[in-house]
């Protein structure tokens, strides 16, 4: 286990402006779609307006003839080329895999799925071609809806996997936890619904390839969370490009929350044509695609029991989850609804049994995959409520409810029934600082003089865990992931002692080029004007796993301070030769290297760097330059953790929900950026809070998206929140050496069930005690009026 | 085809673009003005949002052609002799922007906001950026770099609505 370093110097742990924004302001960063190519062609893609059909032709014929098409080409002629079909990066015991090809071959299967796609001079040409070209659809039933999806008779989407199974998979003890059932005083049970929902990063997806046939080079522009990882799928698994030769550049990327870690079809395609037509080819989504084609988020169908003792002790937790898959397994989507979400149905709580049991499900809709969060929003949406049903049921406080069962501060690392091992944890302080900062009694009171004027006002609490970084790799790789779980950094120091830092993480709006920056300066007495971070571009980057499950600081940035500490290393080596001292009497600090107990005797930064670089006068063991790589794998994830609490109010004439306030205070280890960790939970919180009150993809029972744009989607706006309270516990993780745990997804994780259950609380005098998200005037409208009804 | 002429962050611009040009398309494509970004087809985003004539438009809503005549203002146009404008440098200051696609878009209608209401209180700042997504920031530091803005260009923001 690494030892914790306390932040130290001026930069660690300052709220920085960021060193990223001039280009953001001014309009002059690069997006995929901005990035022109000389002599490019545009792609437009023809897609099934069916859920599930037949091919049984497609005629290109008028298409071809447009004026300014290169091309019409089809699944066919892809599978025919040699294209592989799209892989599968995580696989479990028994998996049925339904092949996937970046162009439907024989079978379409969802609404938006790709069938044949046209080049053409401009968009607008390519377009119309495409709208041109007939495809001969055999329509077929659709299976939609998860649970219709398992009963006998429904519609097959994969004739190899029987019965819609994706697979089946389970985690605890289910003997044990029966037997904590039969022995509890009360249990509680509810149906609980995680609607699936669409990222909606504002950048839509996009790319654009060229392929130069001087030298075979391929070069992919691609609106990726993570390169190296696009490198490696595409190029050694779907398209066979050998990795010398194909270069993926994700330049500047807005915004992805998981949507974009994906290999999808279509670049998949544009690579491919590019190469096959020798001409550059690009490709930029409508939103109309993005809302069918990129990977959706949640859709889970729960059966939960939550089992309490005399004394309100949670003694078991039995849940019975349907996940629907959509048509195809997404890249990596068999750890969702797994490994990254029933490992966390302990929350933060001490629970002595555990079972869950997971049916994953194919249907005829856009693949499933990571969104925000993946997974831990659902077990802690899951928890959070079956607690709240519990304290409705024992007639306790919810906060007191959730005091009783925390892990002991006392009790880390805390094994859990659900294989997981908390690395660091105080939760208590936590909940009682959100409690403090609400003033939990008085809102109490006031929400007590509220109900006898027939008002309507709820107070929720979530009180969340997160896994970070998921790792280690050689775990993972026994769970089934295909991919290392590690990331790379090379530290190169030029002659002048200015640094360049080549990370495999990628920013999306994480503001990487300040944090990193801020590592990087700290550690070498620098100046953040002195260092550059470069990421997203194989040409220029060794290799890496990308960012997403919150792992840049904890698994990218120490992987940085890995290689900075072996600069450092060297750095005293080449001081030690030049001042005539023992390298073991040797230190570094404030920019310089001295010798212990004569900080006269020094050499400063700059002094070091071209001498290592000069080698006229360096020890003879040592070889000329200043750079080293690091890779770090980490020894377990980082579980950050915290006590979210919103207070609405709800309007019972329309069913309303309006969010007042919303305190959370999160423990995410040590922060090198406070205003950058901030902004993370900000977004976070918004993300969780649109889950519970607006957003939610629809299907029709024909497997047609009925929540296909922004116009019926429903996003947080502006109007719609308020500005959130937020605070601080600082318990580092001992997983890394810089003890931070990871914050871009614990808003999102935390914020959906803490609204719901303010909103449940809120509907309690009329006898409600649960509505399934998401929490729309209507949805909830009806809630009352079936309430009203029955009483 | 038609011939266009559009005065673009204050120089003339012409150039023959078929009928159906989008303004945003003329930004991007004919004049490579790419920090007006495209991110929706529906015109609820705001990413395209310029200035015409003085007022926010929405680029993606309005033909080329609507605008001949016209004199455009894009984010390009708004830093002045290597200057920020106060509402880029407020949204700096206060971290108002994470990714930055939604960015561009958020400060050209903020610069509208503001000239319309140089004070406005929270709601009406949350009012008035209802037509601009963001789904980095949770418009928390939007409203405060919209509030930093108005404090430096003279306005002042009430403390509570």
């Amino acid at each position: 286990m690494a030892t914790i370093v306390e932040p130290s110097g001026a930069l660690m742990g300052a709220s920085i402006k960021r060193l990223e924004d001039g280009k953001f302001l001014t309009g002059r960063a690069s997006y995929t779609d901005d990035i022109k190519l000389v002599g490019q062609t545009h792609a437009a893609f023809v897609r099934s307006p069916h859920a599930h059909a037949r091919i049984r032709g497609i005629d290109a014929k008028q298409a071809l003839g447009m004026p300014g098409v290169h091309a019409v080409l089809t699944g066919e002629d892809l599978k025919g080329s040699g294209v592989n079909p799209m892989p599968v990066g995580w696989l479990l015991p028994d998996i049925k895999i339904g092949e996937k090809h970046a162009l439907a071959v024989g079978t379409a299967r969802f609404v938006g799925e790709a069938v044949a796609v046209v080049v053409a001079d401009t968009p607008a040409l390519a377009r119309d071609a495409a709208d041109a070209v007939v495809v001969d659809y055999d329509v077929l039933p659709a299976a939609v809806e998860a649970v219709d999806a398992l009963k006998p008779g429904a519609p097959q989407v994969h004739a190899n996997a029987p019965g819609n199974v994706a697979f089946n998979w389970q985690i605890g003890d289910k003997g044990k936890t029966d037997a904590a059932f039969a022995g509890a005083k009360t249990v509680v049970r509810q149906r609980l619904v995680n609607q699936r929902l669409i990222a909606n990063a504002i950048e839509p997806r996009a790319s654009a390839a060229a392929f130069n046939p001087a030298n075979d080079e391929l070069t992919l522009y691609v609106t990726s969370q993570n390169p190296h990882v696009h490198r490696l799928i595409m190029g050694a698994f779907i398209l066979g490009l050998p990795e010398h030769k194909f270069r993926v550049i994700s330049p500047d990327v807005g915004g992805g929350f998981g949507s974009k870690i994906f290999v999808y079809p279509e670049e998949c395609v544009v690579a491919w044509a590019a190469k096959r037509l020798a001409r550059p080819v690009r490709w930029t989504a409508t939103r109309s695609e993005s809302f069918t084609t990129d990977a959706h988020g949640r859709d889970h169908v729960s059966d939960a029991e939550m089992a309490f003792d005399a004394d309100g002790k949670i003694v078991g937790l039995r849940v019975r989850t349907i996940a629907n898959m959509g048509s195809y397994l997404s890249l990596f989507a068999p750890c969702v609804p797994t490994y990254l979400y029933a490992t966390l149905l302990s929350g933060q709580y001490d629970i002595p049994a555990i079972h869950c049991e997971v049916t994953a499900v194919y249907t005829n809709t856009t693949p499933v995959d990571a969104y925000r969060g993946a997974g831990r929003p659902e077990a802690c949406y899951l928890v959070e409520r079956m607690v709240d049903i519990g304290a409705n049921a024992l007639g306790m406080d919810p906060a007191e409810l959730r005091r009783k069962n925390l892990v002991p501060a006392g009790s880390f690392p805390y094994q859990t029934q659900v294989a997981l091992a908390y690395d660091s944890g105080n939760y208590e302080p936590a909940l009682d600082k959100a409690l403090a900062m609400l003033d939990y009694k008085k809102a109490r009171a006031a929400q007590a003089a509220a109900r006898k004027d027939g008002r309507l006002i709820g107070i929720g609490l979530s009180a969340y865990i997160e896994a970070c970084g998921i790792a280690p790799s050689q775990v993972v790789g026994s769970l089934g992931a295909q991919a290392g779980l590690y990331e790379s950094a090379t530290v190169r120091v030029h002659p002048t002692g200015k640094v360049s830092v080549m990370t495999g993480s990628h920013s999306h709006g994480q503001g990487h080029d300040t944090t990193f920056a801020q590592l990087v300066g700290s550690e070498l007495g620098l100046g953040v004007e002195d260092i550059e971070i470069i990421h997203g571009d194989t040409g220029r980057v060794q290799f890496g796993m990308g960012t997403y499950g919150s792992r840049s600081a904890a698994v990218g940035g120490t992987a940085i301070y890995l290689s900075l500490q072996k600069i450092k290393e060297k750095g005293k080596q080449i001081a030690a030769h030049l001042l005539e001292a023992s390298p073991a009497d040797m230190d570094f600090a404030d920019g310089k290297f001295f010798v212990k107990g004569s900080p006269s005797k020094a050499k400063a930064w700059g002094e070091v760097c071209l001498a290592a670089y000069l080698a006229h006068n360096i020890p003879a063991n040592i070889e000329p330059g200043l750079e080293t790589t690091s890779f770090f794998d980490p020894g377990n994830f980082t579980f950050p953790f915290g006590t979210h609490i919103a207070v609405v109010e709800v309007d019972p004439r329309t069913g309303y929900v309006q969010l007042n306030r919303y305190v959370a205070v999160d423990d995410v280890g040590n922060v090198i950026n406070p205003m950058i960790v901030d902004g993370q939970l900000h977004g976070g919180i918004a993300q969780g809070v649109g889950q519970a009150l607006w957003e939610g993809a629809v299907y029709d029972s024909n497997g047609q998206l009925l929540t296909g744009s922004m116009m019926n989607y429903g996003l947080p706006k502006a109007e719609n929140l308020p500005s959130f309270e937020t605070a601080r516990t600082v318990t580092p993780s001992p997983v890394n050496p810089l003890g931070i745990k990871g914050a871009g997804e614990a808003g999102a994780i935390a914020a959906t069930a803490a609204v719901a259950n303010a909103v449940v609380d809120a509907l309690s005098p009329l006898g409600i005690t649960h509505v399934d998200l998401p929490l729309t005037p209507e949805r909830v409208w009806g809630a009352i009026q079936n309430a009203q009804k029955r009483s | 085809m038609s011939k266009v002429s559009i005065t673009v962050n204050g120089k003339a611009t012409a150039h023959d673009v078929e009928d159906r040009t989008l303004l945003v398309h003329y930004l991007r494509d004919s004049l490579g003005l790419t920090g007006t970004h495209v991110g929706c087809d529906t015109s609820q985003c705001g990413a395209c949002t310029v200035l015409l004539d003085g007022r926010a438009v929405k680029a993606c809503t309005l033909l080329a052609a609507q605008a001949d005549g016209s004199s455009v203002t894009t984010i390009e146009g708004l830093a002045r002799d290597g200057m920020l404008h106060a509402v880029q440098e407020a949204f700096h200051q206060e971290h108002a922007l994470q990714c930055g696609f939604c960015t561009t878009g958020m400060v050209m209608s903020t610069v509208d906001l503001l000239s319309r209401n140089p004070s406005p209180n929270e709601q009406q700042i949350r009012h008035g950026l209802e037509g601009n997504l963001c789904r980095c920031t949770g418009y928390h530091n939007i409203v405060r770099g919209v509030q930093h803005a108005a404090r430096k260009m003279g306005g002042a923001t009430a403390a509570a609505d």
